[in-house]
């Protein structure tokens, strides 16, 4: 009892340790090793490694202009050959088949046709059985495949491969897509923080200057969108602004356009510029209402009796005061954007896609979840310069919530 | 004698499941499949029956195809799904990576006369993972209420946008697009895998695609097709026959489907890797590749028997009654001009292609 | 001439910020009377124009209720919602007052480190998650669907306590001791009664981010594991009806219940507060 009196009066570092150290404990087996296994994947795939052994060994001296030599396919025949026994040979073609494409039924056909040749001449016997054995690409696909440390990922995910000569070299033109879609995604998220700011600084000022009672009510009109479920925002968008739906149909009603012209409002990028802009306007808003409020009326009435017309008083004086709130919403909101994957999948159709969405599809459906965590460390690594500004400027403190 | 046996089994199982630990739970198997119309036909088709005769409980669950789940089973060893309804390229995907048990030697019963099965599936479709049980079509649909005028008729109609102006969808893959480009640009369908094997037919793909391109609307589920028919999104659409027969018998709308050109592909059953319920998935496989809940599927929903022997038996819709014949993609009316997809194809180029697909689309 | 100007501004700016708050409820809304359709249409039917009765029903909420997948995807969402917030908050609630006690080392790195899940991209969250958790068989069980959103949620949680925390005068608890009270009662009876709205703020944020997450659930959990979201999404992209529209008026007024709870909670905390 008394000791732990004199603990509590002269308290220890162990009682503040002790009580963050759940959920510090908590966040890193949640949240940072699964990061972690996420960089792994990245940078390290064992599979082929672990199936071709011995022929990796064997490649690795070889000189790559020319055939390997005969016992180098001996190896290799016999390695294929235990592979499609323990079922290890269709991730060896699978890999494979991602730097060269086309190879892929190479290794299940000769591996099970191999198991019949009595020939002692393997090397004839298995290009006998598929002529591309006699591809060096092929074997310079397997080498490549064969390492389990690669930059591999990292560089498709940026439109570079391994070249031949050793260096590095941009994939074909008509392959190139992810730099592409990390542009898009980087001028998407700019543009609705613009389209946020537009809309939403007026908004804020405006509830900054009316009366407190005012003000709650007409902070309610934005809470209620920022309460309510993502997914219930872009469903109305998708109903609102489809073909048939009710901003067509105002639109015809008022003549603005004619019945078989309707706008294609959705399914393109104005849908994902739209239900974006509105999803992530409360988190301008909040910000900059926060900073608003705390600017005092009477600077904009000095400005005025020092002669200042209004919209003078406003750029010269209110504004710069401003400047912090400014600068958190846009942050804040030009960083929730380069991560945003729902709304763009549901009302982007193929011109309003993100990066996130193709990261999605490399773990869902190509199932090449290496190339998904290198695009993920890519944009990890990206938000984190975003933050990393944001906390030079404004300083991480300054968010708020609600 | 025999009673006695039976009766010594009993106490033997029983003895057995306490030493294992298990509860007298009843006899399950969790069957995945695609959902909606089509898991409706094949609980109504066979699953029923199969539970009937077996006593095995059938679970059934939904998904939307795909690898990334069963790959997320298989790799952290913590398998609880047994059987999986899927399309022909992941079953061989998913074959290859190891995450299908291997079913090609099992004991399939023959047809009703006494085929043996070997003879009586069609070619190939009995797979080192997984067996094939229905034929399905990708084709051109319409809705008759979006055209002012002449109807379409022809693939070469779909891509015609002078005669048929008007937006039209697709399904965002390169499956099924390419082979659809140059048939619509006059290519023999037995020429069609062959061309696109060359980079100049692959371009002429492409460049065909480019014509209608800006009024294209592309989807990715099986229920958007007859969604945009008819909502006027679209005038034409690329669909699955299946959900157009559905729309058609059971919604009543008006649409048709232009059957010239269409390509064929097959449905299979597999058993996943590692399954907790092996014995029951091989039984289940067994029961649902026979000649009659193959048919017993096709009286429910518009996907061919994948045996010789099942054709002819279709008969009426279970619950309409409409006449299943003529909405089978292997009746000969609608047979006249079609493609198989080659799967051993697409696996070999899926993933470069996708590639290439989506950076045409994105420009 | 100049006020003429000044005038026109100022109904310029009064129209541009209306049409702003519009299009920030506008959307919202306009789908609540579409919910009651009695078409499956998306748009609204002549008879709704006029008021019909007939033109209205509640034929899209009767499908939920009768509807298997959205009743388990309702329960899912209120099972996984309330366990992950119990779990942020009791860690979230713990690590806030460690890091506002004045003796807690590199706070600054560790409440970094405790935020860092809220501003991370969930996309980035899901794929990791989706790794892990899937290596160590949590992937298509509730448990994994739990874990995740708890770390979610804690932050929140963490934010929350702290802002409470700010204006709590410490003396409190040594004046507390010097009464011979035990930490633990002068914790219970001192310290507790002040940042309880923070706390209860903070679970709601927590259970608003579990309630509204779907990127995780669309990549680790299965058919068992759907939520209100994920069934939301399959709605969406496979067969979309107006059950979808009725859904989301619910999910409307369930934000506005949760908004009127969160003003109740901060008005009480200032008044615990001002009494202090």
């Amino acid at each position: 009892m008394a000791s732990t009196r004199s603990q509590n009066q002269e308290p220890s570092r162990l009682v503040p340790i002790g009580l963050a150290l759940p959920l510090v404990a908590f966040v890193l087996v949640t949240f940072v090793i699964p990061l972690g296994t996420m960089v792994v994947q990245s940078a390290y795939d064992p599979q082929v490694a672990q199936a071709l052994p011995k022929t990796l060994d064997l490649l690795r001296d070889w000189n790559d202009s020319a055939l390997p030599s005969s016992d180098v396919f001996e190896t290799i025949a016999s390695e294929l050959i235990s592979s499609r026994e323990d079922r290890s040979i269709g991730k060896v073609a699978t890999r494979v088949n991602r730097i060269k494409s086309g190879s892929r039924s190479v290794f299940a056909k000769t591996a099970r046709r191999l198991e019949r040749v009595e020939d002692t001449d393997l090397k004839t016997a298995m290009i006998e059985i598929d002529d591309r054995w006699e591809d060096i690409e092929l074997w310079r696909a397997i080498r490549s495949a064969g390492q389990k440390f690669t930059a591999r990922h990292y560089l498709r995910s940026v439109d570079l491969e391994p070249a031949q000569d050793g260096g590095i070299q941009q994939v074909s033109e008509d392959q190139r897509i992810y730099n592409t879609l990390y542009f898009r995604t980087v001028y998407v998220s700019l543009a609705v923080t613009v389209l946020c700011f537009l809309i939403g600084y007026p908004i804020a000022y405006a509830i900054a200057s009316v009366s407190d009672s005012w003000a709650k009510i007409l902070l309610v009109i934005v809470l209620v969108p920022f309460w309510t479920s993502l997914l219930v925002r872009t469903t109305s968008w998708l109903v609102l602004l489809q073909n048939q739906g009710v901003v067509n149909d105002v639109l015809v009603w008022i003549g603005l356009v004619s019945d078989d012209s309707r706008l294609a409002l959705v399914h393109n990028m104005t849908g994902t510029l739209i239900a974006m802009t509105h999803v992530l306007l409360p988190f301008m808003i909040l910000p900059l209402y926060a900073v608003m409020r705390s600017i005092p009326p009477d600077y904009m009435r000095a400005a005025a009796s020092l002669g200042a017309n209004p919209i003078e008083g406003f750029v010269k004086v209110y504004f710069p005061q401003s400047l912090p709130g400014v600068s958190a919403g846009c942050l804040l909101v030009f960083i929730l954007s380069l991560g945003y994957y729902i709304t763009p999948a549901l009302v982007g159709g193929t011109k309003g896609q993100l990066i996130s969405n193709m990261i999605a599809y490399h773990i869902q459906t190509s199932l090449n979840w290496g190339l998904a965590a290198a695009i993920s460390v890519i944009l990890l690594i990206g938000v984190f310069v975003c933050y990393f500004i944001f906390d030079r400027w404004v300083g991480i403190d300054k968010l708020k919530l609600g | 004698m025999r009673k006695n046996f039976q009766f010594r089994s009993l106490i033997g199982g029983s003895l057995l499941c306490i030493a294992a630990n298990c509860v007298w739970a009843e006899e399950t198997l969790t069957v995945v499949s695609f959902g909606g119309s089509y898991a409706k036909a094949c609980v109504d088709g066979y699953h029923k029956a199969f539970t009937e005769e077996t006593g095995i409980k059938i679970k059934l669950e939904d998904y939307n195809g795909g690898l990334a789940q069963i790959r997320a089973q298989v790799d952290a060893g913590s398998v609880h799904w047994d059987v999986v309804d899927t399309e022909s390229s992941p079953l061989l995907t998913g074959c290859d990576e190891g995450l299908f048990e291997y079913v090609g030697d099992l004991d399939l019963p023959p047809a009703p006369d006494g085929t043996p099965a070997s003879e009586d599936f069609f070619d190939g479709q009995i797979q080192d993972c997984g067996i094939g049980t229905l034929v399905f079509a990708t084709v051109i649909a319409y809705n008759p209420e979006n055209i002012d005028g002449e109807m379409p008729t022809t693939l070469q109609d779909f891509f015609d946008l002078e005669k048929f102006p008007g937006r039209r969808g697709m399904r965002r893959s390169p499956a099924s697009n390419l082979e659809f480009a140059l048939m619509g640009d006059g290519v023999p369908p037995d020429q069609v895998f062959e061309l696109l094997s060359t980079e100049e037919g692959m371009q002429r793909a492409f460049r065909k695609l480019d014509s209608i391109k800006e009024h294209v609307i592309w989807w990715e589920t099986g229920a958007q097709p007859p969604q945009m028919l008819a909502d006027g999104e679209v005038i034409m659409t690329t669909a699955w026959n299946g959900r157009i027969f559905n729309a058609q018998v059971i919604e009543e709308q008006p649409f048709k489907i232009i059957w010239d050109g269409h390509l064929r592909d097959v449905g299979a059953l597999t058993i996943v890797a590692g399954a907790p319920n092996l014995e029951n998935a091989k039984k289940f496989l067994k029961f649902a590749t026979s000649t009659r809940a193959m048919v017993g599927v096709a009286n429910h929903i518009s996907y061919a028997p994948l045996r010789h022997s099942g054709l002819p038996l279709v008969g009426k819709h279970a619950v309409t009654g409409e006449d299943m014949q003529p909405h089978m993609p292997t009746y000969p009316e609608n047979s006249k001009n079609f493609l198989w997809n080659d799967v051993e194809w697409w696996s070999e180029r899926e993933d470069e292609l996708t590639e290439r697909f989506n950076a045409w689309l994105s420009r | 001439m100049d006020y003429a100007i000044w005038k026109a501004a100022k109904i310029a700016f009064i129209v541009a910020v209306a049409l702003g708050f519009g299009f920030l409820i506008l959307p919202l809304i306009v789908i609540i009377p579409l919910s009651f359709n009695a078409e499956p249409y998306f748009t609204f039917t002549e008879g709704m124009l006029r008021f019909d009765g007939e033109a209205y029903s509640l034929r899209w909420y009767r499908s939920i209720i009768e509807n298997p997948e959205w009743r388990t995807a309702i329960g899912n969402s209120f099972l996984i919602g309330v366990c992950a917030t119990f779990i942020a908050t009791v860690l979230g609630t713990l690590a806030a007052l460690g890091l506002n006690h004045p003796m807690c080392p590199m706070r600054d790195a560790i409440s970094a480190l405790l935020i860092s899940p809220m501003v991370t991209p969930v996309i980035i969250v899901a794929v990791g998650v989706f790794f892990f958790y899937s290596s160590l068989g949590l992937g298509q069980t509730h448990l994994g669907l739990i874990l995740a959103h708890a770390m979610l949620g804690a932050p929140f949680v963490v934010i929350t306590v702290t802002a409470t925390l700010a204006g709590f005068d410490r003396t409190l608890l040594r004046a507390a001791a010097s009464l011979g009270a035990s930490p633990l009662t002068a914790f219970r009876r001192v310290q507790l009664p002040i940042i309880s709205p923070g706390v209860f703020t903070g679970a709601l944020f927590a259970f608003a981010a579990s309630f509204d997450e779907v990127v995780i659930v669309l990549f680790l959990g299965g058919v068992d594991q759907r939520t209100i979201p994920r069934q939301m999404w399959s709605g969406i992209r496979e067969e979309i009806s107006p059950t979808i529209l009725a859904i989301a008026t619910l999910l409307i007024v369930f934000a506005i219940l949760v908004l009127v709870a969160v003003e109740l909670l901060q008005r009480s905390s200032k008044a615990a507060q001002a009494q202090k």
